[in-house]
């Protein structure tokens, strides 16, 4: 089957079902150490291999597991997931099948963010179609005793339930709040059952992996990221949109793909890490610039600072407000960037300002929390020419006595 | 095995994975079920699974916290226990991290130290208020924490004016958000420790606040006043309602006869006050600093504990009759006690159709009132008018009661205002009064004697054994089968308990109960009520006769109003302090009581649930449920 879009990996050509009738001829042990070698990471972000996750979930005794699908893409400058969604959902539901096929879950759920309801009917009726054709549902493509179903469960908009365990606990009905870990998913997931989740970008690499073979997916990308990433190009470019890159792809060729020229700083890492030019020779892949899906461009008209104060702001928001570094240190950070913005932030004060921001990176109790400083300190870092510190010394609230 | 433990596992509707850890047979089963660690150096050999703050105090490094507390699950939300753990890239927090690998802890690296002395400045940054004007001065722990890690001036700056309205339209508790670090213990004790769900958190990010449903006052919500909340409170962000200044008032009118009761349990926590190890029983120095302070007379609670047995026992035998012989529908069993009011509110608004299984009686602190302004004021020829009536209570729920519009049958407020452990304390320090070394006085006459029954009222499991020892010796005209009048399987922390007490060789006025199986439990916390009252609707308390329920964890001496911070070793510590006093009191069984047995025959001539007690002493519920927003009854106070 031809693809309507141009990829290596994930918009190469497959057929209908070709993942999931492999995997039953395979067994459930072949596709598993298929996917292990295959070297697949999560495309979350924290590239978790799949492979070790899955094995766990498959290992653990319990009477229920689950698979989850997380589509709660809300990373700033993300919008690759809805592409999958739209575009190529029967394979991203193939993905979580082989997933269940492998793990032994009979019920799967995709955690849609509540911004993407308007996919509803089309994903429902993927489903509908799906459960028709014999790939859900009891006894599937007629293999004795695979029973599998997904139920769509739609978010709230809040950011934070991307984060696994607060996508869990948003799945259970509680508030999305990230939970402790240990333990992990892997064992105590959904309603405390062994869990399955993976990114939707993740899942849809299953059924090629599965399908042509892992030694053909190592083909591509880099030693220790294997495969291809879709990358959100937004910003100032001339052909914003979203590519299938291979991993090991520079900045610099990246932004002659999308057409930009001019450009004085990229956003690509987690959470907004921002780079400038001479950064640009950097390697798309985890062992070098890790990013989760957005590549946002910034034209030499563009104002850092405004543009860190853009992306605190966010996360001031979308902090669940559980744990201290996040809750009140991106505020701290934030009032912070506009002393600096206005020139009035001294020397001394940015360094406690970085210490902050290495307690909150090191401190935070989840992965969105550590993270939510990397727009501040990279910015600050990378573009000490758009602000100025100030002379005066900053003056403390010293307590009498 | 620790008690607490077992009572918030039993009770957690937290998420599974943010509960008290358990861990499967695999994981406990490797390396012998124990592992060695090294923490700052030193090994220390735990079983598998314990966290490393549990480890380190095995080697006595002290790890701060704050979210974290002994009756709570698992937060780890407020970070200031994070420790460094070698082959993890970010610092984890040692009170939820559980040890399955020999891992090498720093609890005090640089990395470390920077980032708690962070946090803390985090946490002060807006937390707004004084700390001389705060109830907890000197008692919080954030101010132990600033203090502990040099904390020398507000580094992100701090919050110049208070961002929320106080909360004060409870009758017993005060919130003031402008305090709140956001632990969430509130959070925690109300939905899992207590099953009420009052407070939980609201909004998200930096907008994160504790409220209640829909953010309305606390008077408009269901919330029952058990104020054990307020003993979890790490800052001063939650409070009693404090009516020391209206007392005040009344000690220094001098047309004003102030009268004290004091309940058994602040006078076994009062010491913690005053720096005296918990489980030290005050009593009777208690009386010589109530009477240095002004009052003019104190009195003792346990004498209308006496009455309330009497009054309650003879109405479970009269129930125990209407079923038993007479076979009437409409007459309940079992029985539940009456005595605590955050239970009462609890009933009311869990489960209103099941108010007819509930004893009238009232209160001892409501019934004590009562005889105060009738019995007392008439024999004592003192103008009820005049009198000013307070009683020292363990309990914030009690300063609602004293507010219920019923409570006046003597056409008088039964009780002026209910002060709790830690209001009275103030008042006594604030006279400069040192009571862990004043003589010893009695309680004033007559209302002073009360009975070793009535005393452990105060412990969990208390009323149903002051009960027993009075309800079986008039059945069957001997003493329980108990060594030392100890009804030992009543007694305990466990959160439900119950026992099995055979009546045989009923006197000829009781030959009805002849062989009669009575069959008695007690549970303690809401948590527990709730499992009761689940048990109760699905029809398997059939056969029990008589329920005791306390609404807070070890019953009074854990309440609302006890001396801060509460823990399970603490509140046992109050149980053997109150146990003990109770063994060497002249009187143990509440129809022994002189005064008891002298009211009913000066006073209450027609006995127990005659028709003066019924007026007095006994009292009607209220179908409250669980509407929220504008009360139907307007009338009726909302708190």
């Amino acid at each position: 089957m031809q693809s309507k879009r141009e990829g290596a990996v994930i918009f190469s050509g497959i057929e209908k079902y070709a993942g999931i009738k492999q995997a039953l001829e395979m067994g459930r042990k072949e596709v598993l150490s298929e996917v292990r070698d295959s070297g697949l990471r999560g495309r979350g972000g924290a590239g978790f291999p799949a492979g070790v996750k899955w094995n766990l979930v498959a290992a653990a005794q319990s009477e229920k597991k689950f698979v989850v699908c997380n589509a709660d893409e809300g990373e700033p400058g993300t919008f690759k997931d809805r592409i999958i969604l739209t575009e190529y959902p029967g394979l991203m539901f193939e993905g979580m099948i082989i997933a269940a096929f492998v793990s032994g879950a009979e019920k799967g759920f995709l955690y849609l963010r509540g911004e993407y309801k308007s996919f509803l009917p089309l994903l429902n009726r993927v489903l509908g179609q799906m459960r028709k054709d014999g790939v859900l549902g009891k006894n599937i493509l007629g293999k004795k005793g695979f029973n599998f179903d997904i139920e769509i469960r739609l978010g709230s908009g809040a950011y934070v339930c991307g984060e696994e365990t607060g996508l869990i606990e948003s799945l259970e009905g509680n508030r999305g709040e990230p939970r402790n870990r240990p333990p992990f998913p892997v064992n105590t997931g959904y309603n405390g059952f062994p869990t399955v989740l993976n990114n939707v970008e993740t899942f849809i690499n299953i059924p090629h992996i599965v399908k042509k073979g892992a030694e053909w997916f190592k083909s591509f990308g880099t030693e220790k990221s294997a495969g291809t990433k879709l990358l959100s190009v937004s910003g100032d470019c001339k052909n914003p949109g979203v590519y299938e890159v291979e991993y090991g792809i520079t900045i610099k060729e990246l932004l002659k793909i999308a057409g930009a020229t001019e450009v004085k700083a990229v956003s690509a890492g987690a959470s907004g890490e921002c780079i400038s030019v001479s950064q640009f020779n950097r390697k798309i892949c985890f062992e070098d610039f890790s990013t989760g899906g957005s590549l946002i461009v910034f034209g030499k008209n563009r104002t850092m600072i405004d543009v860190a104060e853009n992306f605190l702001k966010f996360f001031k928001d979308e902090s669940c407000g559980q744990c201290t570094p996040c809750r009140e240190g991106i505020p701290v950070l934030l009032e912070g960037l506009i002393l600096i913005k206005k020139g009035e932030c001294p020397k001394d004060y940015l360094d406690d300002l970085f210490s902050l921001s290495e307690t909150m990176q090191l401190a935070s109790k989840c992965g969105l929390g550590q993270s939510s400083p990397n727009p501040f300190v990279s910015i600050i870092n990378n573009f000490k020419s758009e602000y100025k510190l100030s002379k005066i010394a900053k003056k403390e609230k010293v307590f009498n006595g | 095995m620790d008690n607490s433990k077992e009572f918030g596992r039993d009770t957690s509707r937290a998420p599974i994975s943010q509960r008290k850890q358990e861990f499967t047979e695999v994981e406990k089963g490797s390396i012998g079920g124990t592992i060695t660690v090294t923490i700052d150096d030193m090994e220390v050999n735990v079983p598998m699974g314990t966290t490393i703050l549990e480890a380190a105090k095995k080697v006595n490094v002290k790890i701060p916290t704050l979210c974290q507390h002994d009756d709570l699950c698992l937060a780890g939300v407020c970070r200031v226990c994070v420790v460094e753990v070698d082959k993890e890239r970010t610092l984890q927090a040692s009170c939820s991290y559980p040890i399955f690998n020999p891992i090498k802890v720093k609890t005090y690296s640089p990395q470390v130290r920077r980032a708690r002395r962070n946090i803390i400045q985090l946490l002060l940054k807006n937390h707004y208020g004084d700390c001389y004007s705060c109830a907890r001065n000197n008692n919080c722990e954030l101010q132990a924490l600033a203090k502990e890690y040099g904390v020398t001036s507000y580094k992100f700056g701090h919050i110049d004016k208070p961002r929320y309205e106080k909360d004060e339209s409870s009758y017993a508790v005060v919130r003031d958000m402008n305090k709140c670090v956001l632990c969430r213990r509130c959070v925690r004790t109300c939905i899992d420790l207590q099953e009420v769900g009052v407070l939980e958190a609201l909004d998200r990010g930096s907008k994160t606040k504790i409220g209640t449903y829909l953010d309305m006052p606390l008077n408009d919500v269901i919330c029952i006043n058990c104020g054990q909340c307020i003993n979890r409170c790490p800052t001063g962000a939650l409070k009693a309602k404090d009516p020391a200044e209206e007392v005040w008032k009344a000690i220094e009118d001098p047309n004003k006869h102030v009268i004290i009761q004091t309940a058994p349990s602040p006078r076994a926590a009062m010491g913690e006050e005053f720096g005296l190890k918990p489980g030290t029983s005050v009593t009777k120095k208690l009386n010589t600093a109530i009477k240095r302070v002004g009052f003019d007379k104190v009195f003792d609670t346990n004498f209308t504990a006496d009455l309330t047995i009497m009054e309650e026992g003879t109405e479970l035998l009269m129930r125990l009759k209407s079923v038993l012989v007479d076979k009437d529908e409409s007459v309940k069993l079992p029985l539940f006690t009456s005595c605590s009011p955050g239970w009462v509110k609890f009933i009311e608004h869990f489960y209103p159709d099941r108010l007819n299984h509930l004893s009238t009686a009232k209160s001892p602190q409501q019934m004590f009132g009562a005889i105060v302004k009738t019995w007392y004021a008439k024999k004592n020829n003192v103008d009820p008018k005049k009198i000013v009536s307070v009683s020292l209570m363990p309990c914030s729920a009690k300063k609602f009661e004293c507010e219920r519009p019923e409570m006046n049958a003597s056409g008088f407020k039964d009780v002026d205002y209910a002060l709790t452990t830690r209001e009275l304390a103030g008042m006594i320090k604030e006279c400069g009064i040192d009571l862990p070394n004043l003589p010893e006085s009695n309680f004033d006459d007559p209302l002073g004697i009360g009975s070793g029954a009535g005393l452990v009222f105060a412990a969990t499991g208390g009323v149903m054994e002051a009960a027993i020892r009075t309800v079986y010796e008039i059945v069957t005209g001997k003493e329980v089968p108990f060594d030392g009048l100890r009804v030992t399987p009543v007694r305990g922390m466990d959160g439900i308990r119950k026992a099995d007490l055979p009546i045989n060789s009923a006197l000829s006025q009781w030959k009805f109960l002849e062989g009669v199986v009575l069959k008695v439990m007690v549970g303690h916390g809401t948590a527990n009520a709730k499992k009761i009252m689940d048990m109760l609707c699905e029809g398997k308390l059939n056969d029990y006769h008589f329920i005791e329920i306390m609404a807070c964890p070890g019953g009074c001496l854990g309440g609302g109003g006890q001396p801060i911070p509460t823990t399970p070793k603490i509140r046992e510590a109050r149980a053997m302090a109150v146990y003990a006093e109770d063994e060497g009191l002249p009187y143990r069984k509440s129809h022994e009581n002189p005064i008891v047995k002298q009211i009913y025959k000066e006073f209450l001539t027609e006995g127990p649930c005659g028709h003066l007690s019924h007026k007095l002493l006994h009292t009607a519920y209220l179908k409250r449920g669980k509407w929220i927003g504008k009360p139907r009854n307007k009338k009726y106070p909302k708190g």
